[in-house]
């Protein structure tokens, strides 16, 4: 008795180390961009599907696109445009991974919109780029 | 009662992790003994045949997860720990790619990479070496290969390890695991 108690606090313990750190959904993370999105500019209103669509496939001065290594398909593999390196599905429908670690995925807008625009982007941008990635089934 | 439960159940948590960490660190320790080894002889002009043990077993979950994103995971004995501070120091421009990284996950990766390092080499211009491609090791490790055969479109570039070492991703770069792709 006293020693299932042990075990029960034992597992507890290994699974708060198993758990991902703050899990959210898309939808929380899109939420999220929503709020710094207002606070930018108090005229926001809503993200858009078609703007972040276009956002991601085309070049914004440099190189590469989003799609030169997502693909102009995020609900397929891409591959690293100078590695090679094979790159899961973007699109949450197609990997229930993607935008759910809010550190990960500022991390990755970080880098890459370091490479494709030389800069960080708006949580305008962000937050179209995730409306579109939701909208694809 | 439940007090005492308690008490016992987080005296039991540190013991669990107190064990593990120096699992980790016994086993750490053992890579880094085994590998300054094997590069501390290549680096003196012996063991250089071909077809000898070459498996880069020292490992750390952050530096996997972190450094394999984009490229395999490169063996940290492949390079001066000097190179290694300033390739963390300089991740936003990373080969012309930005991967920057918080200071947090730096402060977790770099110390792997210094202790696993090879030993201190810089280049003739006095700056540490960034690309493991132009270590004298790589260049003699690849002095059969000809140029052409670098051009190859399955292999395209010589930091494309895996496109020869078909294990590469796991440290290992055996003989045995090597296909020359035409």
């Amino acid at each position: 008795m006293l020693l299932d108690k042990y075990w029960l606090a034992l597992s507890a313990c290994t699974l708060l180390l198993a758990a991902p750190a703050f899990a959210e959904t898309p939808q929380e993370i899109l939420d999220g961009y929503t709020t710094q999105a207002k606070s930018a500019d108090p005229a926001f209103s809503a993200f858009d599907a078609t703007r972040g669509e276009l956002f991601f496939k085309n070049t914004h001065g440099n190189d590469w696109s989003c799609a030169s290594c997502h693909t102009q398909n995020p609900a397929g593999a891409g591959k690293h445009a100078k590695t090679d390196k094979p790159i899961e599905a973007l699109a949450p429908s197609a990997n229930a991974e993607r935008f759910t670690d809010p550190k990960k995925v500022e991390k990755w807008f970080k880098r890459n919109c370091g490479d494709v625009l030389d800069r960080e982007c708006t949580a305008l941008e962000k937050g179209d780029v995730l409306t579109y990635l939701l909208t694809i089934k | 009662m439940l007090f005492n439960s308690k008490k016992f159940a987080v005296a039991i948590s540190l013991v669990v992790a107190l064990l593990s960490g120096f699992g980790a660190m016994q086993a750490f320790g053992d890579d880094d003994r085994h590998e300054r080894g094997e590069r501390g002889e290549k680096h003196e002009g012996r063991g250089h045949e071909r077809g000898e043990g070459k498996r880069f077993t020292a490992t750390n979950a952050t530096f996997q997860a972190e450094c394999s994103s984009c490229h395999i995971a490169y063996p940290p004995n492949l390079l001066p720990a000097s190179s290694w501070r300033e390739m963390m120091g300089t991740l936003d421009k990373h080969f012309d790619t930005d991967a920057s990284l918080d200071a947090a996950t730096i402060a977790e990766i770099l110390p792997f990479l210094e202790q696993n390092a090879a030993s201190e080499r810089k280049s003739a211009a006095g700056k540490p070496v960034l690309r493991i491609t132009e270590t004298g090791w790589f260049k003699h490790e690849h002095d059969e290969i000809s140029p052409a055969v670098w051009k190859r479109d399955a292999i395209k570039s010589a930091s494309n390890c895996m496109a020869c070492h078909t294990a590469a991703d796991k440290g290992d770069f055996e003989e045995d695991n090597i296909r020359i792709p035409k």
